[in-house]
């Protein structure tokens, strides 16, 4: 059974990315990238993680895609003109990207040392509670950065996006 | 009850991260460049979640927490570039973007 759900989820993801860079119009390839986030949010709870499964789900899922698709939608973007390629990216770019990707596989499979199987529920590590503890008294300086690096952000926004007024 | 070799998921993280290498070099739009990225982001982060599943901690989870809130305020301060750009310039080619280039 878990095996199965990780194969589904597994192919999902990699259908719906390899469709992200096939699609030509944005907003086909912003609704493989949702379908991409979501199979693996389901693989997250598989490892254990149901605290950054839902955080998938709500941060990407939810947060950031919409940003995406508003964008999207706000400049009306339509399909991308394609333009001229190099000769060397098309005869080289596919299979060097197999061999790179070949070559990580291959070091996985033979550096690493032995690795658990993975088996949905022999490890529970991954609550709320258990990262709130954690966030909250080793990774604390961390965590209060991070909130001064969000407040950067929404004012580099506002600042960037803002409209002049004469 | 099936056991998921960990090496799978590291593997489709692979899969997943060349996918987005492609699509950051193969795409000519600004915007699918950018969700090309996010994908890179979300293949490292499944590495990670199953790096801590191997090692039994939940710091992995900690740092894939981490890359998801840099990766929300990266995308919030990328689209408003990409706003900018477009009402400067009407176009959202990257190409065509290259006042830049020596």
């Amino acid at each position: 059974m878990d095996t199965f759900l990780f194969i589904v989820c597994a192919i999902v993801a990699v259908g719906c990315a390899v469709n992200l860079v096939l699609q030509k119009h944005p907003i086909s390839s912003a609704l493989s990238l949702i379908g991409v986030m979501g199979s693996l949010a389901v693989l997250y709870l598989l490892l254990g993680a149901e605290f950054i499964a839902m955080a998938q789900m709500i941060v990407y899922g939810g947060a950031v895609m919409v940003l995406f698709i508003f964008v999207i939608m706000l400049l009306n973007a339509g399909t991308e003109k394609t333009s001229a390629k190099s000769w060397f990216a098309q005869i080289a770019g596919f299979p060097l990207l197999s061999a790179f990707v070949a070559l990580l596989a291959f070091l996985i499979k033979v550096v690493l040392p032995p690795l658990h199987p993975v088996e949905f529920g022999s490890w529970v590590g991954g609550t709320a509670e258990a990262i709130g503890m954690l966030l909250f008294t080793k990774y604390l300086l961390p965590f209060e950065v991070t909130s001064v690096l969000i407040l950067i952000a929404i004012v580099g926004a506002v600042v960037l996006a803002q409209k002049e007024i004469d | 009850m099936g056991h998921i070799p960990l090496s799978w998921y590291l593997i489709l993280s692979a899969i997943l991260f060349g996918t987005g290498i492609a699509g950051f070099v193969y795409r000519k739009s600004v915007i699918t460049v950018f969700m090309s990225i996010e994908l890179m982001l979300n293949a490292v982060n499944l590495s990670f979640v199953a790096f801590s599943y191997q090692l039994q901690r939940i710091d992995g989870h900690i740092y894939s927490f981490f890359v998801m809130v840099v990766a929300a305020a990266e995308a919030a301060v990328g689209l408003a570039i990409i706003l900018t750009v477009f009402k400067n310039r009407g176009t959202l080619q990257i190409d065509e973007v290259d006042s830049m280039k020596l």
